[in-house]
């Protein structure tokens, strides 16, 4: 097994004039420092990828950056997907003996890096370039086609409840992206953006990093231990899904939660991919961590909630602490370790003995879920 | 037909929608590609499709991702159920539409090109 034995986590919003390599410098210092490590024991480097600053080999450029010698080094792109795949590539890593300490870095000026027409533009190519891209759609329309069947599945069209939580969480959350109140009202007022799916059902483009120290177990060192981890892979665009309504989320946690011995109601805490609330919600329902149709009306009753039975994403979540790319569902892992250890300030919860983290890449396309235990 | 034999395709400025079938297994594929990614044989059989299906998702782009396509924003798109058995992104009518109607395909001029504009199948 191995340990996250350091995190570091910037704020997320309008960071002007910090770089790519500026965001993943500072996470990076700060992970290492609270892991207790210098630059010279880290072995291992994995990083993603920053649409600011494409790169062929992103991992040594940082590497070479930041001060670094690693015997491995790997950059990972798996959309979305990516900060949890790094996590377990380094797990992978350590218990295979290839590395000892690795640091997984991530970090984008995606919000002042480059025009908001150039951030859409360039998200939007995720779709296929023959057969979908000439058709004009952005991310948030390959969504609203996941949500309008999901209304047609459920008969809900409607997931303000999620935003309203989110908001809440990023309110106690030093550093998030947006913090004024909102009301689910608010929510259903928003403008349209791609039906059913309005703005404040979208999460924001921040500027941000986060890092973290993966080590292998050793009793001697301290942080919660990765007990499972499992991916799942259905296709790649959404005229190219099986369903809209089945994606691999499913198949992916129930893999990492087999493999950690567990049971889903052995769950304390949860932290689950939200770049929309329609996203949020199919990956709730499809682990099994909300009866289908039901993951807004579970929000509603406070299920989610820092007090409630499963708290999910105290931080605020993508849609309001903020996404900056490959770092946005890292702040979730870091989240994650933040109440584990009992550091969470205002919002901490009773510390979790075991989380399931999950995101997703593409249009619900790929998937990574990791299952955390708490190793204080 | 075209002149090199291959059935219109809007992909390359044709008005028409194209399929291509495994000679082997028969698996239909609408992203072409010169071998069939069920059971790997090559050359598929390439035909017109005849443009009508069943609305499977349904969206409004209210922002587009471009400021050029955004004068034609608002605007619907669809993935259809193609009738023999393929699903495909159109555009379509940003009102009017459901899942579950029966559409057939026509097409229009968006950005640089042509692309399939479906419609209710009773609509003339």
């Amino acid at each position: 097994m191995s340990r996250i034995t350091g995190f570091g986590l910037t704020p997320f919003g309008r960071l002007s004039g910090l770089s790519t390599l500026d965001l993943m410098s500072r996470a990076a210092a700060d992970a290492l420092a609270d892991a207790g490590l210098e630059r010279r024991e880290i072995d291992g480097l994995v990083t993603g990828y920053s649409t600011t600053h494409p790169h062929l080999m992103l991992s040594t450029v940082f590497a070479e950056h930041f001060g670094l010698r690693p015997a491995y080094a790997h950059a990972v792109q798996l959309g979305g997907a990516t900060g949890f795949a790094l996590v377990m590539l380094a797990h992978l890593l350590v218990e295979s003996g290839a590395a000892e300490r690795i640091l997984v870095v991530a970090g984008e000026n995606r919000l002042s890096g480059q025009s908001r027409d150039a951030a859409v533009q360039t998200l939007a190519q995720i779709g296929h370039p023959t057969y979908e891209v000439p058709l004009g759609p952005t991310i948030p329309a390959y969504y609203g086609l996941v949500a309008s069947r999901y209304a047609h599945a459920y008969g809900i069209d409607d997931h303000a409840e999620l935003a309203v939580l989110m908001r809440a969480n990023a309110a106690r959350t030093p550093g998030a992206h947006l913090t004024e109140p909102i009301t689910a009202a608010m929510v259903r007022d928003s403008k349209l953006i791609a039906a059913p799916l309005r703005l404040l059902d979208c999460c924001p483009v921040s500027d941000g990093g986060a890092a973290f120290v993966i080590e292998r177990d050793d009793p001697a060192r301290s942080g919660p231990r990765i007990r499972g981890a499992a991916q799942a892979h259905t296709h790649q665009h959404v005229s190219a899904a099986p369903s809209l309504t089945a994606f691999g989320a499913g198949e992916s946690a129930g893999r990492a939660i087999a493999q950690a011995g567990i049971a889903l109601s052995d769950l304390r805490y949860a932290a689950i991919y939200d770049s929309f609330t329609i996203t949020l919600a199919i990956l709730l329902e499809e682990i099994g961590l909300a009866p289908r149709g039901a993951a807004g009306r579970l929000a509603r009753e406070g299920h989610f909630s820092a007090s409630g039975a499963l708290p999910l994403n105290t931080h605020g979540g993508l849609l309001s602490y903020g996404h900056c790319g490959v770092g946005g569902a890292m702040a979730h892992l870091a989240e994650t370790v933040r109440q584990m250890r009992g550091e969470a300030g205002p919002r901490q919860v009773a510390p979790p003995a075991l989380a399931l983290l999950h995101g997703d890449g593409g249009v619900l396309s790929s998937h990574v879920s990791l299952v955390l235990e708490n190793g204080r | 037909m075209s002149p090199d034999g291959m059935p219109p395709d809007w992909t390359m400025g044709g008005e028409g929608l194209t399929l291509a079938r495994c000679r082997a297994c028969g698996h239909v594929q609408y992203v072409r590609r010169p071998f069939c990614p069920s059971c790997g044989r090559e050359d598929p059989d390439v035909d017109s499709a005849s443009g009508r299906g069943t609305v499977y998702a349904v969206t409004v782009v209210s922002r587009a991702p471009s400021p050029d396509l955004q004068a034609h924003a608002p605007y619907g798109l669809a993935l259809v159920d193609a009738e023999e058995g393929f699903r495909f992104m159109a555009h379509c009518p940003p009102e009017g539409i459901a899942i579950g109607d029966s559409v057939r395909t026509t097409f229009r001029a968006f950005g640089a090109g042509l692309v399939p504009f479906v419609v209710p199948e009773s609509q003339p």
